[in-house]
């Protein structure tokens, strides 16, 4: 790195720049105080969902709930498993990212590529995961109904489980049909429209004795309350606002919109650190092939990006925990 | 520096040959942990959802195995145990000191938030 910074001459001073009191090159230190400040800004997203959820931590959905759903086991409740498998690669990668800076330290180029070769890989499986995640939970499963309150109706059988929209609503003919540029006014569109409306799920539910009404309010045993038969359809015909399918950022068919917004802002702000991080290491990656470090006889820049990456494994540690876990 | 390793984990309980040994070694450790969090989210057992300050027992082990991971994660992969006092202390302490604050305002606050609402607008009637 001598020959990209001029001396001054003063090397031998105390004062004159040649010191490392720290024993770490000024690119390290740097790279440490960034992932200090930018851990602050995880720690403050995570701390605003904490806000949220104590905020209402009578109604919070339950993550559990949330993400039951694994690629190719249509269907099937399981949740926690792909999210584990997530966690898993992103460590994974980890691994083979500081096996990288150690082959580094012994100035090993293949291996070096090997390494950082495998944990590109990893970080792009991560973020095709985190994509697919974000499909699912975009599509939603089961649909609800969204109250005048803007609280959430869900449908559960007298045994307890979830029932979809689409085992119980018949969807009739709709007058109302979706605004589009092309069939409207210019320049005023809107999101697709609910399958049904809520009348057709009154109609519905009056229609099948064994649906029941499930509120957001969680009893003491932790588990969402669900309303008796007359209870429920009094309740969806006095309240039911609108039909919600899945999730965005205005309404969330899981419960609170808080939840989705955060999800998409906290996973989102990740996801993006990964994509950057996957970018990063294949512009040093190539570096790597083509010998920059080789000739410089010092890998540390691989040193470098590889705290960037443990980072971002670190990070996902805690979304894992708060967003999945707790 | 660079070639310098401390092979010592658990404060000298496991001692690795070579670093690359210890790297497996910590990533062992930490699949361990993820599988104990993973079942114990799956299986949520009932004797540990007991309350202990304020919170269920069972989320406290959840945050404490987090930090243990962090831990590894940052003495190990990071290379802070092989770093000076004082660059460990300045990004650790400093990160750990301003989280704990902005937890314990932002967490204080919507617990009181929480309270005004359920008890129909008044959080304290004198």
């Amino acid at each position: 790195m001598s020959t990209t910074v001029a001396n001054t001459g003063t090397e031998d001073k105390t004062w004159g720049g040649g010191n490392e009191p720290l024993k770490a090159s000024y690119g390290k230190m740097m790279m440490w105080f960034f992932i200090v400040s930018d851990a602050l800004t995880f720690s403050g997203f995570l701390a605003a969902y904490g806000f949220s959820r104590f905020k209402f931590i009578d109604s919070w959905p339950i993550a559990d709930e949330v993400f039951t759903h694994v690629p190719f086991l249509h269907g099937q409740e399981l949740p926690m498993i792909y999210v584990a498998f997530m966690t898993f690669v992103l460590i994974m990668s980890s691994v083979t990212m500081v096996l990288a800076v150690d082959a580094g330290h012994h100035l090993n180029k293949a291996k070096v590529t090997i390494y950082m070769f495998l944990t590109i890989i990893g970080g792009i499986i991560f973020v095709g995961s985190q994509a697919w995640e974000w499909a699912t939970f975009i599509q939603g499963d089961y649909g609800a109904v969204q109250t005048k309150g803007g609280n959430i109706l869900q449908f559960v059988d007298t045994d307890g489980h979830r029932v979809a929209l689409r085992d119980f609503v018949e969807a009739g003919e709709h007058e109302r049909v979706q605004q589009e540029q092309k069939n409207g006014i210019w320049f005023v569109s809107e999101g697709s429209l609910p399958t049904y409306t809520v009348e057709e799920v009154i109609h519905g539910l009056e229609k099948h004795d064994n649906v029941l009404v499930r509120t957001q309010i969680l009893n003491e045993h932790g588990h969402k309350t669900v309303l008796d038969r007359a209870e429920s359809i009094k309740q969806l015909k006095a309240n039911g606002k609108h039909v919600v399918e899945g999730a965005n950022l205005k309404e969330n068919e899981y419960g609170s919109p808080l939840f989705a917004d955060f999800f998409f802002f906290i996973t989102g702000f990740h996801g993006f650190h990964v994509l950057s991080g996957v970018i990063i290491n294949i512009i040093i990656f190539f570096n790597v092939i083509l010998g920059t470090y080789e000739k410089r006889k010092s890998y540390e820049m691989v040193e470098k990006v590889g705290l960037y990456w443990h980072f971002v494994d670190l990070v996902w540690v805690f979304v894992f925990t708060f967003f999945y876990l707790v | 520096m660079a070639h310098a390793h401390k092979l010592e984990i658990f404060r000298g309980l496991v001692k690795f040959k070579s670093n690359t040994q210890k790297i497996w070694g910590v990533l062992i450790f930490l699949t361990i942990i993820t599988a104990v969090e993973v079942v114990l989210g799956i299986y949520k057992p009932e004797s540990l959802m007991g309350h202990v300050l304020g919170m269920k027992g069972l989320n406290w082990i959840f945050i404490i195995l987090t930090l243990v991971k962090a831990y590894y994660i940052t003495w190990d992969f990071m290379h802070m145990r092989d770093e000076t006092a004082g660059l460990r202390r300045a990004v650790v302490w400093t990160a750990i000191f301003l989280i704990l604050y902005l937890i314990f305002i932002l967490l204080q606050e919507g617990g009181y938030v929480f309270n005004v609402y359920d008890n129909g607008y008044i959080k304290r009637d004198f």
